[in-house]
């Protein structure tokens, strides 16, 4: 075997309240791609913040190149080669790729900074990760994948021998991605060592060499990629067997309940048309910035149509704003739930009762019993995870935050469910439940439709999947013709 | 158990103890200022320095109510002080010059405050201009139009009814005083009754998640600032009533003391946080301030160097509270 370049051994650490770290191990060989995987809160960033130097373990050893080393603050880490790449981009965008690659150690000739030098260094560093772009350009104009392939650079500038990718695709194209994952390739035959976190088994699969699992501040163990599969890998994390990952029992599907025709928005969709039926769960399958969400959005009102007729249960409406959506039982539960879904400072009981405040305030008096009952029926039902209805949002975990969403919206007892990336940045355990809910309101009936960018689960949980391209329905796929790779080239476009 | 616990929180009891809970901090302020001004200025703990600081303090509650809303909404309302000068203005020209009544002296003068507090909140909702900018652009409309209305110099007006106004009584109480409790109650009830008021704390908390919601954040914002426009008027033709006298120079720095007492009542600067309670112990204690500095003779342009400290100060507890938060 290659080289042993880092080896983290009974890592511990305490936080007031917690203990994240209970008993971490980590090993890194040269020029390999480690999947580093585990549930939210299994400890990864902790483990990684103090590889990054941000905080100092309680307990434990670091070795460097079979050396011990102890990082007091980042630039200790930094300086024996360990780089970073967050879910977050950490880039001034209104700088240039060069002052960006060297920030915070410009490059002088005679005491000046040099534009010159920086952006002539740069260049050798934006080839080696496969980026055509003059050093001169300002970040803020570049792609997030772009801008991502900047960081990587920047990385490499500091000679990093060691990269961190913390979830480095949750906001690239499926072409980024791609790019990314060459580019990753490539470092490796370079002989740098990636750890590489995300939540994507695919992603996993795809690209590691081995795999390192987490659960609650413990190492559970070791697997080489090629010889695992998930059946294996998630039991690991969710210290349980999670049978019946994905929950879908067929129903009888009823009649179309939502039928939309020629919709178009401006620059982002154009002349899209399908029907949805009761009880049935229809896929919506396309790269990120394909124009599903802009065209779910049209939909119940939220984009202004550039030219399109919806028709619910029959009746053609026009000039639907979200509220006369929602009277109509067509509701959205939107993707980035923080954004867009919740008030996070408030609480479970605000939230998710600010979609019927008709129900719970009628002339300047606020019935808190009917409240209590809203509140506490989609807490059970949708087992929300909390000590209080009184609980911030903010305080719960991704998986009961998006329970909350979901809630908010099932309060107005919708007859179109439209589910816009409903499982995004939650761990497995919750996508579980997300899935055995879904099924469970097409089985009552419900028509869903479900936005998603991971085909597994649109695979798994819908009767049919529309393919959306460029803001254009590329195609239909019915269950029995599910194919990853066929919808995934309608998705892609060419052959 | 269980219907014993839903009833108390129903009751008017259940409210009471919740604004003790979510207000502890600055009740125990106000306690302590109170003590101590009570113990070292003469003369202010007596009943007609109360009522005094109570009439005082009631055109900074006009204003207060509509700075807590415009915060909440994650904005500012920098009008009031302006408004206030030319609402007072223009009701006492119409009765002085033109023989209006008094009625519809008031009624064009509200309506322009309406009009005006509309302006900001449309031009805020349909342009997604700051309301930091609307509002103060707005403030020099007002106050120019105060100036040019009264002709560049106060206007007197020699009418009693008009004057008690401002200086009458409702048994023991000032009625700028009563006016301010009247609107006070009827702000509780906005935000904790209606759905409007759950909509403001929403937008407030999160446009785009409001917006999502189906909640019109448009309406909402014009709402919030027509409302407050509307009560920096009320204040206008109270305090041009107190002081017989319409003057456009009058409210200079006004916005100053709504918003310390705004934030000293626990309104967020961030949005989706604020309370009608809070923001009355915030009006008296800025008001106490005020008061007691006076009683003890300190030269009063210290009174503007202790306002900024404290709303710098209540800012930073703010910013810490929501920094906790996140965490």
């Amino acid at each position: 075997m290659a080289k042993e370049v880092l080896r983290m051994e009974n890592i511990e650490k305490e936080f007031p309240g917690v203990k994240a770290l209970k008993n971490a191990f980590l090993n890194l060989y040269e020029g390999e791609v480690l999947g580093l995987i585990g549930e939210n809160g299994a400890g990864k960033s902790t483990l990684m913040n103090i590889l990054g130097g941000i905080y100092r373990p309680d307990a434990g050893k670091i070795y460097i190149d079979g050396a011990e080393v102890s990082f007091k603050n980042v630039f200790d880490s930094q300086r024996q080669g360990i780089a970073f790449i967050h879910q977050e981009l950490a880039l001034v965008s209104h700088m240039t790729v060069g002052e960006n690659i060297f920030l915070g150690r410009q490059l002088k000739k005679y005491g000046f900074i040099s534009q010159f030098m920086m952006n002539e260094e740069a260049k050798k560093y934006l080839s080696m990760v496969g980026l055509d772009i003059s050093p001169k350009t300002i970040v803020g104009d570049l792609s997030v994948g772009q801008q991502q392939m900047v960081e990587i650079a920047k990385a490499l500038s500091i000679n990093a021998k060691i990269i961190v990718m913390d979830e480095p695709t949750s906001s690239l194209s499926e072409k980024e991605v791609q790019i990314l994952f060459d580019t990753v390739r490539k470092l490796k035959s370079q002989g740098v060592s990636i750890i590489y976190i995300s939540h994507k088994m695919e992603e996993i699969f795809e690209l590691t060499d081995r795999i390192i699992v987490m659960r609650d501040g413990n190492y559970v163990g070791t697997k080489i990629t090629r010889e695992t599969n998930r059946e294996e890998l998630i039991p690991m994390m969710v210290g349980r067997e999670l049978k019946n990952y994905y929950v879908r029992t067929y129903n009888k599907i009823g009649e179309p309940v939502l039928k939309v025709k020629d919709i178009s928005v401006e620059g982002k969709v154009y002349n899209c048309g399908f029907e949805v039926k009761k009880g049935e769960i229809l896929g919506f399958y396309g790269l990120i910035g394909a124009g599903r969400s802009e065209l779910m959005e049209a939909i119940i009102g939220l984009l202004p149509q550039k030219s399109g007729e919806v028709y619910i249960n029959g009746q053609q409406y026009k000039n639907l704003t979200p509220l006369k959506s929602k009277r109509l039982g067509i509701v959205l539960v939107p993707e980035d739930r923080k954004l867009k879904g919740l008030i996070l400072k408030n609480t479970i009981s605000f939230n998710i009762t600010i979609t019927v405040l008709e129900k719970i305030i009628n002339k300047l008096r606020v019935n808190k019993n009917v409240q209590k009952r809203i509140v506490d029926d989609s807490i059970k039902s949708l087992s929300i995870k909390t000590p209080s209805e009184r609980q911030r949002v903010m305080n719960l975990s991704g998986g009961n935050q998006q329970k909350v969403v979901l809630a908010k919206w099932l309060a107005t007892n919708p007859g179109i469910l439209i589910l816009d990336e409903p499982t995004r940045g939650i761990d497995v355990g919750a996508k579980a439940e997300i899935y055995k809910i879904i099924n469970e309101l097409a089985a009552q009936g419900i028509a869903v439709i479900m936005v998603s960018s991971e085909l597994p689960e649109l695979i798994n949980m819908c009767d049919r999947i529309i393919v959306v391209r460029e803001g254009r329905i590329a195609g239909e796929v019915m269950k029995e013709e599910f194919d990853q790779g066929n919808i995934l080239r309608l998705a892609m476009g060419g052959v | 158990m269980k219907t014993k616990t839903n009833k108390l929180e129903n009751s008017i009891f259940g409210s009471v103890k919740e604004f003790f809970r979510v207000n502890v901090g600055i009740i125990i302020a106000f306690g302590i200022l109170f003590v101590v001004m009570s113990l070292i200025a003469e003369n202010f703990f007596t009943v007609s320095n109360f009522i005094n600081v109570l009439r005082t303090v009631s055109t900074n509650a006009f204003l207060a109510i509509g700075v807590m809303l415009s915060l909440m909404l994650g904005g500012i309302d920098l009008t009031g002080g302006a408004l206030i000068a030319l609402s007072g203005c223009i009701s006492v020209a119409l009765i002085q010059r033109f023989e209006a009544s008094i009625p519809v002296a008031i009624v064009v003068s509200l309506f322009v405050g309406i009009i005006v507090g509309f302006l900001n909140g449309f031009i805020i909702s349909y342009t997604g201009i700051h309301p930091f900018i609307v509002t103060l652009a707005m403030q020099s409309v007002c106050r120019g139009a105060a100036f040019l209305i009264a002709g560049g110099k106060p206007i007197t007006i020699m009418n009693d009814q008009y004057t008690e106004i401002g200086n009458g009584f409702l048994g023991p109480l000032p009625l700028p005083v009563v006016y301010v409790m009247f609107f006070v109650f009827l702000t509780y009830i906005l935000l904790n009754k209606t759905k409007t008021g759950r909509n403001i704390y929403a937008v407030g908390g999160n446009a785009t998640a409001a917006k999502y919601s189906g909640i019109n954040i448009k309406a909402i914002q014009i709402i919030v600032w027509t409302i407050s426009g509307f009560l920096a008027a009320c204040g206008g033709i109270v305090l041009s009533a107190r002081m017989s006298s319409g003057q456009p120079s009058v409210g200079l720095g006004f916005e100053t003391d709504a918003i310390a007492a705004a934030v000293v009542g626990g309104t967020s600067m961030y949005g989706g946080v604020g309370s009608v309670g809070g923001m009355v112990i915030g009006v008296l204690i800025i008001g106490i301030i005020s008061n007691g500095l006076n009683l003890l003779r300190v030269n009063s342009y210290w009174q503007y160097v202790a306002k900024g400290l404290i709303i710098l100060m209540a800012v930073y507890i703010d910013m810490q509270r929501n920094k906790k938060n996140r965490a």
